[in-house]
């Protein structure tokens, strides 16, 4: 169920490195924390150029319920963020893994990545929720 | 599921979203069996109501309903409910969850030190309590049940039988549509729910609750009002009587002669990024008041709340601004409600 070919964070997000450019990644949320937020209606994401660093809050996720912090699994720089979820936030809803990424980012220190789970231990960590 | 007033309850059962939209356009079903059900009868039961509520009992006529508040001697609301008037001297009155064993044990007070001529039965456990809200509810209920559910007005409540099963049915609701809320055996309550899923009603959970009940500008004690609020504060003068002597009727209506230092208004704040419960308010950097409720409305497409203001800033079309974690966000007040169905 969570793809393989990405790295997971305690905070239910993921984050994938990009095959072609070096160095840089998207992120996104699971569908674990789809399914637990309900219906999103806003995202506050940080901007092309902003700084980030790993486990700090980067952006706010908003569903009709409630409101949650969301955190940078890597230390870097965004370079995109994702405009259609400006009208579509529910697309992080539907298609979490793929047409609801968050921002694109470009990674300073790579081996943070090793620090981070795989799909199987993030499944593991879970089901110990 | 989470808790709530002492009992485990849905957020949703599908997506607030959908469960929103459903009631606004279909048919929703709740399940509000956690409110509590409280019969009340014996020769002094009108004066002692009298006594309690906010609202008057004595003119209320056999079949009909009314909504109003219980207050304690400062005029704070204890709880706010809707009582029905079952007969001459027998009433049941529907009180919030968490509250109940407040409202219990005041009015056993009241009943032991001034009225003994009154019983109180507690029947919450041994019957449930299921609303049917949204345009096609009383279709729903017509070809569910005998004695022409649609035909019943507003506020008033009929003693049908849906299928085989007796109920009580009240043209009352939470969400600002039609709708029914059923008082039936607890044993019959799964039936009646299945039943009405049949007929197309969506099961909502406690998210489009209270998105609905916001959108409709209806108030929640604990919110919007609670014990050291009065309802002139809270803007119910409409549900306060002052031609007679009851718990809390001599601040009422001080309150309601000097006017009340803060104000409950409505707010919109445009986009989906809601402000939240306790939020501040500001005008030119000050801060003048406080969210109580608030959330994205999609049937509206804007974010709406509710909050307390200083007297002198509670003017329709002032602009304000909401502190949404840090970010200042412009606002505007607007009358209450936000929606209003068609009729």
């Amino acid at each position: 169920m969570n793809p393989n070919d990405r790295k997971y964070t305690k905070e239910h997000e993921w984050i994938k490195v990009d095959g072609q450019a070096a160095g840089q990644a998207v992120t996104g949320i699971t569908e674990y924390a789809q399914d637990q937020l309900g219906d999103i209606v806003y995202f506050d994401l940080p901007k092309p150029g902003d700084a980030l660093k790993q486990l700090e809050k980067m952006g706010e996720v908003e569903s009709v319920k409630a409101v949650s912090d969301l955190y940078s699994p890597v230390t870097g720089e965004v370079l995109e963020a994702n405009e259609n979820l400006l009208d579509h936030p529910e697309l992080a809803n539907e298609d979490p893994f793929d047409k609801g990424w968050l921002i694109k980012v470009s990674i300073s220190d790579p081996a943070q990545l090793d620090s981070l789970m795989s799909a199987d231990e993030y499944e593991a960590f879970i089901g110990g929720l | 599921m989470v808790p709530f007033g002492g009992w485990d309850m849905p957020v949703q059962y599908s997506s607030i979203l959908a469960e929103i939209k459903a009631v606004r356009t279909a048919a929703g079903l709740f399940d509000v069996s956690h409110m509590g059900r409280l019969y009340i009868s014996g020769p002094q039961s009108t004066q002692f109501l009298d006594w309690v509520l906010t609202g008057s009992a004595e003119s209320l006529r056999v079949g009909r309903a009314r909504y109003c508040m219980i207050c304690n001697e400062s005029g704070g609301v204890i709880d706010d409910t809707i009582f029905y008037r079952l007969a001459e001297d027998r009433y049941l009155l529907i009180p919030n969850a968490g509250n109940r064993p407040a409202v219990v044990e005041w009015f056993q007070n009241w009943i032991r030190t001034k009225f003994s001529g009154v019983t109180m039965e507690d029947r919450t456990e041994s019957t449930a309590l299921i609303a049917c809200q949204g345009p096609n509810a009383a279709k729903i209920m017509d070809s569910l049940c005998d004695g022409e559910p649609s035909k019943v007005r507003p506020f008033a409540w009929k003693e049908v039988n849906l299928a085989d099963k007796p109920v009580m049915i009240g043209r009352t609701g939470y969400t600002g549509e039609d709708g029914f809320e059923i008082v039936s055996e607890a044993q019959d309550a799964t039936f009646i729910w299945k039943s009405l899923m049949d007929q197309g009603a969506l099961p909502c959970g406690l998210g489009a609750r209270d998105v609905l009940r916001l959108e409709a500008g209806l108030p929640l004690h604990g919110h919007e009002i609670n014990e050291e609020t009065s309802p002139i504060e809270a803007g119910l003068v409409r549900f306060v009587r002052f031609d007679k002597q009851y718990v809390g009727s001599a601040v009422l209506a001080q309150q309601n002669e000097d006017g009340t230092e803060r104000k409950l208004v409505g707010l919109t704040v445009e986009g989906r990024s809601a402000p939240r419960a306790e939020y501040p308010i500001l005008h030119q950097g000050e801060t003048i008041g406080r969210v109580t409720s608030g959330s994205y409305s999609p049937t509206l497409d804007t974010s709406i709340a509710m909050g307390y203001v200083l007297g002198r800033h509670a003017s329709l079309g002032q602009s304000v601004d909401l502190d949404i974690r840090g970010r200042i966000v412009p606002a505007k007040i607007v009358e209450l409600p936000f929606y209003a169905r068609a009729r």
